[in-house]
């Protein structure tokens, strides 16, 4: 893994908070993210973690100034404004789109044509089980592979930052072994990177911190070496 | 402890009680009113009532119906019909125009309802262009440029002008008020409840044991037969029908659609309100011909644009009234003299 | 048996005009579920922009071309981009609503503009050249043309779909809006593009139109069906199935107005009523409407 930047981190949230109409799911929840760091963010269902994502990523607006992106306020810009400034969410549960190949998935990922080292053959070189599907339709492929194509998509846009939902949902563990073994050469690239799961171990082996969530706060927060099972687990469960 | 629903709120009294006074003042309509004003006012108790139709199928049931036409048109042929060639006194055609049309009502109910959304809203106006140019074949009632009412039959309804004009009026009176009746309970029976639940979650309502489909097409055949003895009173007030008058878009849906669309779509105050706002705007403006049509349709943009709950839904908004009591109040009283109401 | 074959080859050739007035309905429908009740008055509108600019600019119809599709186009993304979008959601009525309004504006305002007179226009000799497929068969050289058009839209339309970013822009934010977002797509812009393709059609369409036949502001309801039957027909989804469904409506309206002229339009009505009762997700897909 490379060496974060020591220099203002790339992602800053300050103060978060998140509403569904009356319903507040993050309460002034900081965190952040250095350039090329790999971070996890953990937590029960409903902790408000792929709020958290979805408010980085521009689904959700919030106060311009609690999301700052490579030194720009960015919450009160729409999702594809967020995109064109490197930040790629790989959204929960896929979503692909099923309309279009997997090729076509991953071209349309690349849309906004940013600059960087992953182009169609340096994906299919990451993972040749898509290069060998690229015609199909992306929903005839089997979940691993279809996150496989999702992960593939966001890193089409050449990102700064990565956001992952959950890219461990549903899948066999096996699978789930498969896909994080991809990781490090994603990483090798200087790609900043939030992970989101249920799965905390796999998570944990992949990062270098660890944000953990309970119903919208942070509770818990440190490197992945030094935080142990019992800590986490407490905070996981509100112990 | 135990619980009632009621309908009733304080609002909805005082509205009554005017309602109660304004319904003596309007009967008692040729006791002040010319010849002129009575014909008025039975043209705006008519599109209270086809607005009042129309939203009941798309503000309530969600059926966006753009041929309603079809029922008007149908419900005055058949009047014409039963009058000139059945020997039907005239007033008792109207009724029997709404039994056949509602019957006629049941296939086409199930033609259309092969569509959903937009397109049903498309399927219903080809039906309605199916009737119209059905209705210019058939030469016994005068094709394609009509034909009138024998003097005959009019004369049936009463011996003299005047007596005749107090008639009409009174039973376009009548009409009104029973197609509001109608729509009121309605929507207090479990048929309203059902039908708001299915506003509100199809999918939440089909879970909970509601029949949609059944509720639909119930409201569709009802709205039908009402919206076609409506139609019959209306032409038998003209005299006159062809089937370019019977069957027009826009007079018997682009009118309707707008005054439901201004006066609030989907509570029953929203047609009233908007047929008087509709035929202010007329009384003033009608001069401008083309103009009118225009701004008409302006208005009707902005206001979706930014008021979609129409007039009567900035007024709900704002001061929670309501005339006809219709909102389900659900009281818990843990005893006799304490209560507290929960609105639904 | 000429005469049928004759009355079928009409049939076939207006069914292409059908195709383009669906075309665009079915592209919108596609990509925004959105559908459009001032479609026809749009093909209308089209046909008087081709009106002023034969006789303000002394050229031929299809040079107009040139100067409406664009307009057209332009008019289409300024439609969707300020007024439209503001109507998509959850709620059907208010795209309804608002675009029922339009249709009533457009056609009242053409009316106050130009008179309910009948215009039409003159394409000169095209108009009355014809053609000989086989003996005793003719064909108008315009019908013949205005077909061969159909046909370039539709494949030009099904590129675009397939083939192109552009395409896939569509299609993506048909699945999921949300998604499309994350890929950089600003969905009122993907729409706004969505609809001035669309209305590029209408402009093709309108022309064709104002040379065939007469025209007059209030005969633009008549066109939407005509295009939403088209559609019904041929099944939702397909623009090839569209095509398909142009011509069925353009033969069946063939064939009732040679039994009785004054049966043409209800022939094609009952002809998609049929469809509706017998087969209602159209003749051509496996999707449900």
């Amino acid at each position: 893994m490379s060496e974060p930047s020591a220099s203002a981190p790339l992602l800053a949230v300050r103060e978060l908070d998140a509403y569904y109409g009356d319903f507040q799911a993050l309460f002034g929840l900081s965190m952040e993210v250095r350039a090329g760091e790999a971070v996890a963010v953990i937590g029960a269902n409903g902790a408000g973690k792929s709020t958290l994502l979805k408010s980085i990523a521009g689904l959700l607006r919030s106060r311009p100034d609690a999301i700052t992106f490579a030194g720009e306020p960015i919450g009160g810009l729409p999702a594809h404004a967020v995109a064109a400034r490197g930040v790629a969410l790989v959204p929960e549960g896929r979503a692909l789109f099923p309309s279009l190949s997997v090729e076509e998935n991953l071209l349309i990922g690349g849309q906004l044509k940013r600059p960087g080292p992953w182009t169609l053959s340096s994906i299919y070189e990451l993972f040749p089980v898509l290069g060998e599907r690229r015609a199909m339709q992306s929903t005839a492929l089997s979940g691993g592979q279809q996150q496989m194509v999702a992960i593939a998509r966001g890193l089409m846009a050449n990102p700064k930052l990565l956001l992952c939902d959950e890219i461990s949902l549903g899948l066999a563990p096996i699978v789930v072994r498969d896909i994080y073994a991809r990781l490090p050469a994603i990483l090798a690239a200087g790609i900043a990177l939030v992970l989101v799961e249920q799965d905390v171990v796999q998570a944990l082996k992949a990062v270098q911190r660890v944000y953990c969530l309970q119903e919208g706060r942070v509770a818990l927060s440190g490197t992945a070496k030094d935080l142990t099972r019992d800590t986490i687990a407490a905070a996981y469960f509100g112990v | 402890m135990s619980v009632r629903v009621t309908f009733a709120s304080r609002s909805s009294r005082i509205g009554l009680a005017l309602c109660a006074i304004g319904f003596v003042a309007l009967a008692a309509a040729p006791a002040w009113g010319g010849r002129d004003d009575l014909q008025l006012l039975a043209q705006i108790y008519s599109y209270v009532a086809l607005a009042s139709l129309w939203n009941l199928l798309a503000g309530y049931a969600g059926l966006v119906s753009v041929g309603q036409q079809a029922y008007v048109g149908l419900g005055a042929y058949l009047l014409f019909a039963f009058g000139i060639f059945g020997g039907v006194p005239l007033l008792a055609a109207i009724p029997l125009a709404g039994l056949i049309a509602a019957a006629v009502a049941v296939p086409i109910a199930a033609l259309v309802f092969r569509l959903r959304g937009h397109y049903f809203a498309i399927g219903t106006w080809i039906v309605a262009e199916v009737f119209r140019l059905t209705a210019s074949q058939v030469s016994v009632l005068g094709g394609g440029s009509g034909t009138s009412l024998p003097a005959s039959l009019i004369i049936a309804i009463a011996p003299s002008r005047q007596l005749r004009d107090f008639i009409e009026y009174w039973v376009a009176l009548a009409l009104v008020v029973a197609v509001l009746l109608l729509i009121v309970l309605l929507l207090r029976s479990r048929y309203g409840l059902a039908l708001k639940a299915i506003r509100d979650s199809e999918l939440a309502a089909t879970c909970n044991g509601v029949d949609v489909i059944r509720t639909k097409i119930l409201v569709y055949i009802v709205t039908a037969g009402a919206t076609a003895m409506i139609g019959a009173f209306i032409f038998l007030q003209r005299l006159r029908i062809s089937p370019d008058a019977a069957f027009s878009v826009n007079d018997w849906t682009a009118f309707v659609i707008f005054i439901t669309v201004i006066g609030g779509i989907g509570r029953i105050e929203g047609p009233i309100v908007g047929t008087i706002v509709f035929f202010a705007l007329r009384q003033t403006l009608a001069d401008l011909g083309t103009v009118y049509l225009l701004m008409l349709g302006a208005v009707a943009i902005a206001i979706m644009l930014a008021a979609p709950k129409g007039i009567w839904g900035v007024v709900v908004a704002r001061l929670g009234w309501q005339i006809f009591p219709l909102e389900r109040r659900v009281i818990a009283e843990s005893s006799p003299s304490h209560s507290t109401a929960v609105k639904a | 048996m000429t005469d049928w074959i004759n009355v079928i080859l009409q049939g076939v050739l207006v069914g292409g005009l059908y195709a383009m007035f669906a075309a665009g309905l079915s592209l919108i429908f596609g990509v925004m579920r959105l559908v459009n009740i001032a479609h026809g008055d749009l093909i209308v509108l089209a046909a008087y922009l081709a009106l002023v600019a034969t006789q303000t600019l002394g050229i031929g119809p299809l040079v107009s071309l040139l100067i409406v599709v664009p307009l057209m186009a332009a008019i289409g993304y300024a439609l969707q981009r300020f007024i439209l979008n503001r109507t998509l959601g959850e709620d059907l009525l208010p795209p309804l609503l608002v675009t029922f309004g339009l249709s009533v504006i457009i056609q009242n305002g053409l009316l106050a503009l130009f008179t309910a007179d009948d215009r039409k226009l003159d394409a000169g000799a095209l108009e009355v050249a014809t053609v000989r497929l086989v003996e005793g068969v003719y064909v108008g050289l315009l019908p013949l043309l205005q077909f061969a058009v159909a046909v370039a839209v539709i494949a030009a339309l099904q590129f675009v779909f397939y083939r192109t970013a552009l395409g896939r822009a569509f299609r993506a934010t048909a699945d999921s809006p949300q998604v499309a977002q994350l890929m950089g797509l600003d969905n009122r812009h993907v729409f706004a593009l969505a609809m001035a393709l669309s209305l590029a059609v209408v402009a093709i369409a309108g022309v064709f139109l104002a040379i065939r036949a007469d025209f007059d502001p209030s005969i633009g309801p008549a066109r939407l069906i005509f295009g939403f039957e088209a559609v019904i027909i041929g099944g939702l989804g397909s623009l090839w199935g569209t095509f398909a469904g142009g011509l069925v409506l353009g033969v069946a309206q063939a064939i009732g107005a040679h039994i009785n002229p004054g049966w043409q339009i209800l022939a094609g009505h009952i002809a998609f009523l049929v469809i509706l009762a017998i087969r209602p997700e159209g003749l051509f897909t496996k999707g449900r409407a």
